[in-house]
This record gives structure tokens, sequence and C-alpha cells, in this order.
């Protein structure tokens, strides 16, 4: 049995085959890495296992348990955290209310005691603060704490819908595209990041980037899509070295 | 400029962040609370009127501000409110439990329209409520039995402990401590877990979802807040005017709780009460105007509605945040002076939302 795995998944757009019989399984610990030219299907995939899309046919499994067909707002409960690749924050709330939504599955408190805000719910809030500090912490972002999201830069909100993520402490993480817009500085961060929420945290993660150098950095292993079909499978050195590949890329006989 | 130095975690949940709070705050409490001894029964009925709208722009806030869902339907949760209390007291039901069982009703009927209408997104939404509010106005003029129809209901003089309640300063304490209370609600869910997932709900349901927020269940509840608050309005409102008719609960009136909640800040308790101080201004105002103008002008039917609208789309033009945003810069503009940039709200870069799924 694998930590996670997707089985034969497809999914069709009219005529379009956008992922066609995907199959892979990454084991725990690890960061699995997706790569793919533009219209390969990696968000597809992405949007499947979060249920935002119901797969045609073929089936996700997480921790041998199948979850195709699990509700979306019950995906987290179950321990699979995201982010999106034009990232999604509420423009309008600060930082620390981001982070604090993150909680959202931990926090079991009826609502009508929330009206009240007896002292058992500010007790909760104070544990979900301790938490989300501890988030703020790890990803350096103390500085950013009060201000609204609409006020801050692209890098910082690609850092904080990460930590929003981490919120969520799940056991595996979706990173859709989480270097994309940044420069080689913050790329290379958020390669640290990454190392550190596989080591540290132990959270494994599951990531589409197209982005070399971070996907040689971190990655376990990585899978390659064109046209919605895998196309190779390896080590980073591996899958770029495939001549179906470059072929992908480049275009050219293969 | 002040800086706060957080030593405690509680500093970000408690409601008064600062001295200033506890200060300024105070001053507006004891004004209000001296304010019938200042003043005469005519504008103790005047300050009586934009309490009562205050509250009804606070449940429209909840749907509309917090969660995202615009509402051109809340007078007909005010109406509901407003017959169902005044039908409960003609039936000998006490003024202190009818009043919360109005509310109540007015909030079992929003939560049964929200299940359907948390379907609904953005003009479809909108157009389901407004359609909503004509299907109430019609069932108000035809339940005659319950709301005298067309005729009207005249509507009882409330008694509170056997002691019957005429004068307006009487009243206005009563409007009063419920608006406190409601507001402090407002307040508590804003700072619990309901409240954010409202605010999740309103600037991206996709991520909301995707961190086990459960969309639909937020609507409803949010729902059933707003239509109890705005019900509550509806029957504190039933007094003040003490005869009900069916046409006091039209669409004008949807669109001035609208124009409250849009003038005033969306997002925020305070719009609502600045919005209801705007209005209840607003609305003497035009009077006054119908007086100075030449009659040709001033008699048309289509003014109020006219300068409304007008209003409204002036501020959605340009100034989006409502007075109190408008406030917030000017304020941020004295802390920082001399050293305020024109552009501090301006977002530094606006990023395309592409590939939204909904």
């Amino acid at each position: 049995m694998s930590f996670f795995e997707i089985e034969n998944l497809s999914l069709s757009f009219g005529g379009v085959k956008a992922v066609d019989d995907v199959s892979f399984a990454m084991n725990e610990g690890e960061v699995f890495t997706i790569v793919g030219p533009n219209g390969a299907g990696k968000s597809t995939v992405f949007n499947m296992i979060s249920s935002f899309y119901t797969p045609d046919g073929g089936q996700i499994r997480f921790k041998g348990e199948d979850i195709t067909e699990v509700r979306a707002d019950q995906i987290a409960r179950i321990g699979i955290a995201r982010t999106f690749q034009n990232i999604e924050l509420f423009e309008h709330s600060t930082v620390l209310q981001n982070l604090l939504i993150g909680r959202e599955i931990h926090s079991r408190v009826p609502v009508l005691r929330q009206l009240i805000f007896d002292p058992g719910v500010r007790r909760a809030e104070l544990v979900h603060r301790a938490q989300v500090e501890d988030v703020i912490d790890f990803l350096e972002l103390a500085h950013y704490r009060d201000e609204r999201i609409a006020n801050l830069p692209y890098g910082v909100r690609k850092k904080i819908e990460l930590g929003r993520a981490l919120c969520v402490e799940p056991k595996l993480l979706l990173l859709d595209e989480p270097a994309s817009g940044l420069n080689p500085e913050e790329t290379e961060e958020m390669g640290f990041w990454i190392d550190d929420i596989k080591n540290d945290l132990g959270i494994s993660v599951l990531m589409i980037e197209h982005d070399m150098s971070l996907v040689n950095e971190v990655s376990d292993r990585v899978l390659a899509l064109n046209n919605g079909r895998v196309i190779a499978e390896g080590s980073a050195q591996e899958v770029q070295n495939h001549p179906d590949v470059v072929a992908a890329y480049l275009g050219g006989a293969a | 400029m002040r800086v706060l130095f957080k030593t405690d975690y509680n500093q970000d949940i408690k409601f008064a962040k600062h001295g200033g709070y506890t200060f300024w705050y105070g001053l507006l409490l004891a004004a209000v609370f001296i304010a019938p001894f200042a003043l005469d029964t005519y504008w103790i009925n005047e300050l009586t009127r934009v309490l009562i709208y205050a509250l009804a722009g606070l449940g429209l806030m909840v749907v509309t501000g917090f969660t995202g869902q615009v509402s051109l339907g809340h007078a007909a949760f005010m109406a509901i409110g407003a017959y169902s209390h005044a039908f409960l007291l003609s039936q000998g039901v006490p003024f202190l439990f009818s009043l919360p069982i109005a509310a109540l009703t007015s909030g079992v009927v929003g939560l049964m329209i929200a299940i359907p209408a948390s379907r609904m997104t953005g003009l479809y939404l909108t157009i389901a409520s407004l359609a909503f509010a004509i299907v109430v106005e019609d069932v108000i003029i035809h339940w005659e039995s319950v709301t005298g129809g067309n005729r009207g209901m005249l509507v009882d003089t409330p008694i509170l402990f056997g002691y019957e309640i005429f004068e307006a300063w009487e009243y206005y304490y009563i409007v009063l401590v419920l608006l406190i209370m409601s507001i402090t609600l407002v307040l508590n869910i804003l700072r619990s877990p309901l409240g954010r997932s409202m605010l999740a709900v309103r600037d991206s349901e996709i991520s909301a979802e995707s961190l086990g927020i459960r969309v639909a269940r937020t609507k409803v509840l949010a729902f059933l807040i707003s239509a109890s608050l705005t019900g509550l309005a509806g029957g504190l409102f039933a007094h003040f005017i003490q005869f009900l008719s069916p046409e006091t609960f039209g669409i004008i009136l949807s669109i001035q709780l609208l124009l409250m909640v849009v003038v005033g800040g969306l997002g925020t308790v305070h719009g609502a009460v600045y919005g209801a101080i705007l209005i209840g201004f607003l609305e003497a105002s035009i009077s006054i105007l119908k007086d100075v103008l030449p009659p040709a002008i001033g008699n048309q039917p289509g003014l109020e509605p006219g300068l409304f609208g007008l209003i409204l789309v002036l501020f959605i033009i340009f100034e989006p945040e409502g007075v109190y945003g408008r406030w917030l810069k000017f304020r941020t503009f004295l802390e920082n002076f001399p050293f305020y940039r024109r552009n501090t709200f301006k977002r530094q870069r606006s990023y395309l939302k592409t590939e939204r799924m909904r």
C-alpha cells in the first residue's frame, strides 16, 4: 500500500482528454514533482485530488482509502492541503486572519457558543493563535502579521499561501507551482522551505513546478506529463534526459 | 502614530485594542445614553429611526458585507419581523417573548431561502432575493386574516413588565440596548471561526473549500443570523411607525438598506452604523429639498429612489470602501502627516485572477 496513489485517472472536457489514464504512487516523506508543458493536465490532476473536478474514471487513494468521491470540503479533514497556481488568498483580511482560517478544520466550538464568545471559545482561539504563531516563526512572516494581503508583494503572498496550507497541519501538501512569479533568490528560499517542510515537519509534498532548478533541488522523484499522459518517471535527471520529455518541450520527432 | 507593542494573544481578541478605543467608544456610549436628556421628542424619534436602520443594516452587513452575498430583498425580512411581532402582540403574547419569536421567524424564513440560494452566486442570488421580497409583499397583501392586507394593521403599544412604553425616550433606550447587544453579537462572530469562514467565502470560495470550510453551511448560517437581526429591526420598526402597510416594506426599503451598507463601508460593523446615520440624514434632507425645489421637480414620484440610486452608483465608482473606508484613509493621513504618500492605499500591483473555476 502506497501512501498516496493515483490509478488510471482520466478526465475529458468536451472532446479534449485533459488527463488520460494517469497513474503514479508516492511514498510517505517524499517530495514528488509533476512537470510538463502548459496544458499537460498537471493542474487538472490537482483539481481532481481536491475534488473540484470529478474524474471520468480511475481512483485516487490516500493511505489505502479511496478518496475519489470525497467532498471538496472534506479533503482538508483527511489531511491534504494545497496552494493554488494563481494565489487564492483572502485579499481583504490580514495575514493573521488568513492563517487562522487555515485552522478551520481544527475548530470544534459550536456556533451558538461562538456568538456568545464564552471563555471556552477564547481558550480555543488562544490555542489556534499559538499554532499559527509557530507557522509565522517557521516561515519568518512576523513582519507582515497584521498587514492586509492586498498591500503585500507577490513573493510574500506565495509564502503566506504556503503558511496557510501548513496551518491545516496536513499529512500531504499539494503545491501548484510554488516558484511561479518568484525571482531566483525567492525561488531558492522556497526550495529551503520545501526541504524543511519535508524534513522538520514530516509532511509529504506533491508539487507541480516548471522551474527546473527548484525541481532538481528538492524532488525525490519526478513525473512528466504531456497531453494528459505520463511520458516519463524517475529521478529529476532521468526525466530531464528522457527523449520523450525533450521532444515534448522542444518539439521534434518522438 | 501609535505603535502597538503586543505581548499577549488576547490583545488581538479583545474589542478595545488600545486606550484610544476605550476612550472614544466610551465617550460615544456616554453620548448616546445621555442624548434623550438633551434632545426634544422630534430628535429622539429621528435618532431612534437611525438606530433601527443601523440594526437592519447590521443584519444585511452579515450577509452582504461579510459573506459577500448581495441581497436586494432584506426589506422582506424586516416585513416578516414587523408583521409577526405585531400579530403576536395582537394575540396577547407579551412584548418580551414576541420580539425574539418574530426575529427567529424571520431568521427561519431566511434559512429556508438560503438553502436553495446558497447554490447561486452574484447577480443570480441578487435577482432571486429581489423576487423573494416581491413574493413576501404579495403574501402580506393577500393574507388578510393575519396582516390586514392593504387596509394595514395597527401595532399595539409595547408593554414591558406591566409598564406601557409611551414616551419616545423610553422606546429609544429599548432600541439602543438591543442594538448594542446585536453589535456585540456580530463582533463576537467576527472574532471567532464562523466569522472568519464568512470572510473566506466572500473572498475565495474555492480556497475556502480546500481549507475545509463548508461553503453552503457558512452561507446558510449567515442568512439565518442576518435575517434574524433584520427581523428584530423590523419588530422594533413596527412600534416606531405604529401602523403597518405592505408598501412600507417595498423595494425602496431594500435599496435603502443596500445603500446603507455600501455607502457606510462594506465588511465593517462601523459601516452599518455610518450608513444608517447617512440614510437618516438623507431622508430628512430630501424632504426639506422637496419644499425648496419647484413643485414640478419636487413632486416627481421617482425623486427619492433616483437620488438613492445616484448616490449608490457614485460611491461604488469613487469610494467602494464607503464612508468608513474614507475615514480610515483620512486617519492614516493624519497619523502620518506630513509623510503621507498618495498611493498608500493603491495596490502595489494588480494580479490577474485567471483559472477561476466558479
